[in-house]
């Protein structure tokens, strides 16, 4: 496990040919890690039918409507799969 | 599947998505008639309302379910409902409210809350709720107060959401099953204040 509770991490700005459970309006933006949801096969992988599919820990990212929309108090929490994921400075 | 719906678009559909999940040897049609069986008779949102309800009267049941949602589901019986995904339930308290959404598709719990409304899966909710959620509950009826705090939930992975409302003032005296009664499918999913 890479992450843990109360890391600030970046969404990747991923965009490949292939499905993909990284929303685009979180892409590029920074969050904080809230917790660990457990290890989830990769969709990217489930949908091209790799066998086996990549199995990565799922993290529950909450970000700040402020930086995903410019305004907002609320905050969005969104569960992103490890490589979706990178560590922000 | 059979019976007075197959005049409709929608079947026709529904039924090219059963054949092509057959044809690439997904699943039998004998098993996605027993899925929906199963949906159709066990599950509702009574499940999650008793859920909330022995959690409003039990804190020992309260702390399990904040802590894993799927072993309360299993507890009071709903782990065939919950086998399949791991189950998050998030706490209103005074000042924060929760609300949950799945911006890709229409993902909930639907073991504990029932098949979803059609709102729930539309475009507009969906991309409404994690942009502007305090228009969208005033919409529903619900006035937030200007300074509760407000937390989207986007399921995007295999996580399914359910919130648990405050339990309102004035029910000190009810019983389990009456407090069940109390909470409604908007209350689980956010959009309403029970």
């Amino acid at each position: 496990m890479r992450f843990a509770p109360g890391d600030r991490v970046r969404a990747r700005t991923l965009d490949p040919d292939h499905h993909i459970r990284l929303p685009r309006y979180v892409r590029g933006q920074v969050g904080e890690v809230v917790e660990a949801g457990g290890e989830w096969p990769l969709p990217d992988d489930r949908a091209r039918g790799i066998e086996p599919p990549r199995v990565e820990t799922v993290y529950a990212v909450r970000f700040p409507a402020a930086r995903l929309w410019a305004e907002g108090a609320h905050t969005v929490t969104v569960d992103l799969w490890e490589s979706y994921l990178e560590e922000a400075r | 599947m059979g019976g007075h719906h197959d005049a409709a678009p929608a079947a026709a559909r529904v039924r090219n998505l059963e054949e092509l999940a057959i044809a690439a040897g997904l699943a039998t049609d004998e098993e996605l008639d027993a899925a929906l069986a199963d949906l159709y008779a066990n599950a509702s949102p009574v499940n999650g309302a008793r859920m909330v309800a022995r959690a409003w009267t039990d804190p020992g049941y309260r702390e399990l379910l904040l802590a894993d949602g799927n072993a309360a589901a299993a507890g009071l019986g709903f782990g065939g409902q919950t086998a399949h995904y791991r189950l998050k339930v998030t706490a209103n308290a005074p000042g924060l409210h929760n609300m949950i959404v799945c911006t890709l598709c229409s993902c909930y719990p639907v073991g504990l809350l029932g098949p979803s409304p059609s709102w729930y899966k539309s475009l507009a909710y969906r991309s409404r709720a994690v942009r502007e959620p305090r228009a969208v509950l005033a919409e529903f009826g619900l006035d937030l107060p200007e300074d509760t705090e407000i937390a989207v939930w986007d399921a995007t992975a295999e996580t399914r959401y359910l919130v648990m409302p405050c339990r309102p003032a004035g029910t000190e005296h009810l019983g389990e099953q009456k407090l069940a009664s109390l909470v409604t499918r908007g209350g689980l999913i956010g959009t309403a204040a029970v």
